[in-house]
């Protein structure tokens, strides 16, 4: 089936990596002599982990990024990854702990021993009037895997609350959960470089251009040795723009539109079927929903022209090697997992897997996306992406840890089922690190009575959040650069971040704080680690055996192949860049149809709420803005957010237009602009109130993996009044205020302001 | 064309601005980035466009031609620099000269500024700035063999139209394969 490579590709995380140049950076040392250094590391940003240095200084400042030939990114970086470095020195640091006497006064600098004794005071006197599970721990994905790995150990064996989860619940748990039903294991099934051999790339709701810009090498890689591209999309996005299929359709249809597909493959006879009788279970229940999707259907209910559905099924199904990436525009969705599983059975019914060229993944969106959601910080799930109430995988990791597996709490809720359990005054305290809710979790406003609602708050950051804001206590914590680790990209690649300066001021790197805590709670002995190697090695014990099997990573195994692949069960295995080459994870070896129906989104469209709002990116953003917002380059390029809407809508570009749906209204300046449908209106979600998109989204979620809607919800909109103006991101008390640009124009284009325009 | 040089692929970019944010970190101009990219066709299309300096050949440096004070260096190797601080009088003359809207003119300090093709880089053999972060190849830096390498079904010119006036550029553009060369519109008669 493979052909021979016509071409060279370099194989990740292998030999190859040093042969690629990757250390040092070739010809610098001329331009730069003696007085800087140069510290091999990776971006903070998003789930590609672009390799790039940092410039440090002779007193050991980081002042400056430098492009690295990593295997990943081969030196490229996105606007936000050129500027990283800017929040390691950056005037808004948190550089002292802060607490708040009483609600309603203002936060005031606190030594870390006032400011730890009252977190620990805090939790004392919660869990001792309330129980144990009224206090919960809200944590997040862009923290190192050691991290990650050292807060679901804390919340279960420190605080003892079944209430634990993380910011992946945002983004990644629908792919993951579907990939579990399918496959058995959750992880991207081919590294990146696949895609340079596929005929065919199926790329749904996800704007890589803007999302993963870095990831668009390998979409114009493959292209230029001949594959074609599908985008599917209710925007014309950077990528859809030139793709040889453009699939506008409208947003909460997805599960349609791949039934549609795998409804033509089955009437044409391209179904792969010795793969399905070799490799798969339960195609019948599969082809019996699907005849039920023919494409005069599917283009009613997705507002498409049949005839594309016929071709998109025919690219597909006729090609020997083709691949489908999604991310979150199909995947936050009340039916986001059975979306996923609509891919996945397209996948498996055409033997699409498991072969160069040939694969699927989820676009992982945080910087360690996928490792943050492996080993325990989630609130089902035990080290080594193990099912918290598996009873083997309890007593593994309970005896890992030293404890009685009657006292390992079992499975919590998650994360925005928390935040509705603090304003039912089920939870009452909460420790928060890596996450900033009140911009990123839909329905705001019930958000902020959530967190209202509570009786201790603590948040740990390096900047202070919209949510740190609000806190009782405020830890800080370090940037990247300020600590070593290890992330897990959205290939599922391990690599090293490595330090390059010391933390500023007071601030301290997250793990100390959190061991600090232990040791205050009286468990310091199962919480003595003195650096984050020492996590690792314990994180690989508690790993060893799982799906996700850690265990034969070392920095130095890292350091010197640019990367793995887990799984990696020995010291001496190669890692796994491509997954399910003879057999899926399950006992039998063989992966799982699922049948899906399609249904409506949580909130149709009616004759009040006639159009459909879908929220999303944009490039020179990043998550909750925490970080970008406070960088004046990316500041300048999008200063503000908008609200896009077809022409034929009756709008003029730049007019205000206020966007009402049954939890809100906002003004936003309008982006005129034909690249959006028209039943459809967009709105990025990376600001805070009074412009948070999220003041508008639903909070319904998906049964089974409890992702919100954030991608479609009901709405309507009108002329507006003035638009409403952005907020400067908050700072600590005796920090120069950050001054928020006064501009109400919409940008120029989705990616921004151009260079040339005032 | 064979020496290494910077390619320009419209059709490739994104959009991102990576390439404005890089060369704000180049040392010989830091904080202060002299790419431009547009939004072409903005709000209707997210089409866009990076534009540097093409370091005309032939009529050789127009922003050079027109300097009343002698500032613009053309090196040897064809590089057309930015005007020297010493003697740039910030009038302006290559920004009207320019057929491609390069130059910028800092009108505090009264000097110019432009692309020099990283030549700190460039000259150690390092790829420029933008090239080296264009996440998508759209500014790519090489030879013409390693960009058909890379890229088989692309081509290249050097050759810009603007109606009946020619220019060679030391920067190529990349072209559909067996594409014309057509003038560029709006270019005049």
């Amino acid at each position: 089936m493979t052909r021979p490579r016509p071409y060279p590709i370099v194989a990740p995380g292998t030999a190859d990596f040093r042969e690629a140049g990757a250390e040092p950076a070739r010809g610098w040392e001329a331009l730069h002599p003696a007085d800087q250094r140069l510290v091999a590391t990776h971006c903070c940003f998003c789930g590609v982990q672009c390799g790039m240095y940092l410039r440090v200084d002779r007193e050991g400042r980081v002042f400056g990024v430098e492009p690295r030939d990593h295997d990943i990114n081969r030196m490229k970086l996105c606007p936000k990854g050129v500027v990283a470095y800017q929040q390691v020195n950056h005037p808004d640091r948190l550089l002292h702990p802060l607490v708040r006497d009483r609600r309603g006064e203002p936060l005031r600098r606190a030594s870390w021993d006032e400011a730890l004794d009252r977190v620990v005071d805090g939790i004392g006197r919660i869990q001792e009037t309330y129980g144990r599970d009224a206090f919960a721990v809200y944590s997040g994905s862009s923290l190192t895997t050691e991290k990650t790995y050292l807060i679901g150990k804390f919340a279960r064996v420190a605080l003892r609350t079944r209430h634990i989860d993380y910011n992946g619940r945002l983004c990644m748990v629908s792919a993951a959960a579907a990939n579990k039903k399918a496959f058995g294991v959750d992880r991207s099934a081919n590294p990146w470089s696949d895609m340079l051999e596929t005929q065919v790339l199926l790329i749904a709701g996800s704007n890589v251009g803007e999302t993963f810009p870095v990831m668009t090498q390998y979409v114009w890689g493959a292209r230029d040795r001949g594959a074609k591209l599908i985008v599917v999309d209710p925007r014309e996005t950077a990528i859809a723009r030139t793709a040889d299929v453009f699939v506008p359709l409208r947003p909460g249809t997805d599960a349609a539109f791949f039934n549609g597909l795998l409804h033509v493959i089955e009437r044409d006879g391209l179904l792969d079927e010795a793969f399905i009788a070799e490799r798969t279970v339960g195609w019948e229940g599969v082809r019996e929903v699907v005849r039920r999707y023919p494409p005069g259907r599917v283009g009613e209910i997705c507002g498409l022209d049949p005839e594309l559905i016929e071709r998109v099924a025919r690219l597909w199904g006729e090609a020997e090697r083709a691949m489908a990436f999604h991310a979150r525009g199909i995947e936050h969705h009340v039916q986001g997992v059975e979306n996923c599983l609509t891919v996945i059975d397209l996948v498996l019914a055409t033997g699409q897997i498991g072969r160069p060229g040939a694969g699927y993944g989820t676009i992982t969106g945080q910087g360690n996306g996928q490792g943050g959601r492996e080993h325990g910080q989630k609130s089902d799930q035990l080290p080594g992406q193990r099912d918290i109430e598996d009873p083997e995988a309890r007593a593994y990791i309970a005896h890992v840890w030293g404890i009685d597996e009657a006292d390992l709490p079992h499975k919590g809720t998650s994360a925005v089922e928390m935040v509705h359990q603090m304003a039912a005054g089920e939870i009452k305290g909460l420790l928060g690190i890596c996450n900033n809710p009140l911009v990123s979790m839909p329905d705001r406003d019930a958000i902020e009575a959530g967190y209202d609602a509570l009786e201790f708050h603590a948040q740990v950051d390096f900047f202070l959040s919209e949510t740190a804001a609000r806190a009782d206590v405020v830890l800080p914590g370090t940037v990247w650069a300020e600590d070593e680790g290890i992330q897990t990209n959205a290939e599922g690649r391990v690599i090293k971040h490595n330090k390059a300066a010391e933390p500023p001021g007071e601030a301290r790197t997250d793990w100390w704080i959190v061991c600090e805590l232990a040791r205050r709670l009286g468990v310091g002995d199962r919480f003595a680690f003195g650096s984050p190697r020492e996590l690792l090695e314990e994180l690989r014990v508690a790993s060893k055996g799982g799906n996700a099997d850690y265990s034969g990573i070392t920095y130095e195994r890292l350091e010197e192949t640019g990367g793995l692949f887990w799984p990696v069960p020995s010291e001496d295995h190669p890692g796994t860049p491509r997954l399910f080459e003879g057999r899926f994870a399950f006992p039998d070896g063989k992966a799982r149809f699922h049948p899906v129906e399609w249904h409506e989104p949580a909130e149709p469209v009616d004759a009040t709420f006639p159009l459909r709002l879908t929220t999303g990116r944009t490039v020179a953003h990043y998550l909750s803005g925490n970080q970008t917002r406070r960088i004046g380059a990316l500041v300048e390029q999008t200063p503000r957010p908008w609200v896009e809407v077809h022409p034929s809508l009756g709008f003029a570009n730049g007019d205000p237009v206020t966007v009402v749906t049954r939890r809100g209204r906002v003004t936003y300046p309008a982006l005129v602009t034909d690249t959006i449908r028209e039943d459809t209106i967009f709105v990025p979600y990376h600001w805070a109130a009074p412009v948070a998109a999220n003041i508008l989204t639903v909070d319904a979620l998906d049964p089974t993996s409890k992702i919100p809607e954030f991608k479609v919800c009901a709405c309507r909109i009108e002329r507006g009044g003035a638009v409403d103006p952005v907020s400067p991101p908050p700072v600590p008390p005796g920090a120069p205020p950050e001054v928020s640009p006064v501009d109400e124009r919409p940008p120029s284009a989705p990616q921004g302001r151009g260079t040339g325009e005032p | 064309m064979m020496r290494r040089t910077l390619f320009i692929d419209p059709g490739r970019c994104i959009g991102c601005q990576a390439c404005v944010a890089a060369c704000r970190e180049c040392d010989s101009h830091r904080g202060r980035s002299m790419m431009h990219l547009d939004y072409i066709d903005g709000p209707h299309t997210v089409a866009s466009m990076p534009t540097v300096c093409m370091h005309c050949q032939d009529p050789i440096a127009p922003c050079a031609e027109v300097c009343p004070a002698d500032a613009i260096l053309v090196s040897a190797d064809g590089v057309v620099h930015e005007a020297s601080k010493e003697r740039c009088i910030g009038c302006g003359n290559c920004v009207h000269a320019c057929p491609f809207g390069v130059p910028k003119i800092d009108h505090e300090e009264k000097l110019q500024y432009k692309c020099n093709l990283c030549y700190d880089r460039t000259s150690v053999g390092l790829a420029p700035m933008c090239a080296s972060v264009c996440p998508t190849g759209s500014i790519f830096y090489g030879t013409l063999e390693e960009l058909l390498a890379a890229r088989p079904s692309a081509a290249a010119t050097d050759i810009v139209v603007f109606g009946e006036q020619e220019i060679v550029t030391g920067v190529a553009t990349v072209t559909p394969a067996g594409a014309e060369v057509a003038a560029v519109p709006g270019g005049g008669p």
